[in-house]
């Protein structure tokens, strides 16, 4: 809709689940209840499998999207659309999601970035486990066995890593708006998110490589 | 290029941003090297599976309790 265009309020369009993000969000603005309700419940699955991933606990995951959603409320008069919704809505989850983490490790130590800021490369994790599929993801998605081996993998990750995989790959948010998401600088970003792949990829791969088409890494090469 | 080095530019190469000079050393070395095709095969493979995998549905009474939640909040900030 362009700007400056008298907006109809929800209960005059004829299907609000084709309202863009853009549009709900102005007629939230203005005061709209049910525009924010529907941003919330086309968002809130989105949201709450994000956070339920980092953070691994039904009911801290609850508590994340509930204080996401509270939080959107809160700030949505301020949002002026410099990201999209959707990237805006992703970084308040990520915050809320690490906020929970701290409070749940609180008194812990945070563990330490020093190793990999000294020789990030060196961190780099190498293939051990190279072979083929068997099937293609096509064929595994629909699998809930590989949804659990997924789901599982994320575990061996850390809550850093683990966080900048989702959002850069399943997300798809770029390395930028995924460092400020995280406050955490690009180079970081970049190699947390190769260390992550690298990780994900040798979990996978043990599960679910044909043994019999098992490569030996090059030492040579 | 060799294996080691080819870690260091995977992710650009992997998301398509690589420099189009060392795109293709790094297809050069892949021509001759099957594990390293592998690898790259095994991660985009890996990013397109938890890509397409599936939501984690919010459980209806949460779902309620959120809803409730940003009523009760939107009624206290919109008089």
């Amino acid at each position: 809709m362009p700007s400056g265009t008298k907006m109809a309020g929800m209960e005059q369009l004829a299907d609000p689940s084709q309202v863009p993000d853009a549009d709900l969000v102005r007629l939230a603005q203005a005061g709209d209840l049910s525009a924010f309700e529907a941003l919330t419940s086309r968002h809130e699955t989105r949201v709450y499998t994000l956070v339920w991933r980092i953070l691994r606990h039904p009911q801290d995951a609850e508590d994340a999207t509930q204080q996401t959603f509270l939080s959107v409320l809160e700030h949505l008069s301020g949002f002026r659309g410099d990201s999209t919704f959707s990237t805006w809505l992703l970084r308040i989850a990520t915050h809320a999601a690490l906020k929970v983490l701290r409070r749940r490790k609180r008194g812990e130590p945070e563990p330490s970035d020093e190793a990999i800021e000294a020789d990030p490369w060196g961190t780099v994790p190498r293939p051990e486990y190279i072979a083929d599929w068997r099937q293609s993801p096509e064929e595994l998605v629909h699998s809930q066995e590989v949804q659990r081996l997924l789901n599982n993998a994320l575990e061996v990750l850390d809550e850093k890593h683990r966080a900048v995989f989702l959002l850069r790959d399943v997300e798809g948010l770029s390395i930028q708006e995924t460092a400020q998401a995280l406050g955490m600088t690009a180079a970081n970003v970049k190699v947390r998110l190769l260390r992550a792949r690298l990780r994900l990829r040798e979990e996978l791969t043990r599960k679910l490589g044909d043994p019999e088409t098992r490569l030996l890494r090059h030492q040579h090469h | 290029m060799k294996c080691e080095e080819l870690l260091k530019v995977l992710n650009e190469y992997v998301d398509g941003t690589v420099d189009p000079v060392i795109c293709k050393e790094f297809e050069k070395h892949m021509e001759g090297c099957d594990p390293c095709q592998v690898v790259v095969d095994n991660i985009r493979k890996t990013i397109t599976l938890y890509r397409n995998g599936n939501p984690v549905s919010l459980p209806p009474e949460c779902r309620e309790r959120l809803h409730a939640a940003l009523r009760q909040r939107w009624k206290q900030t919109h008089h």
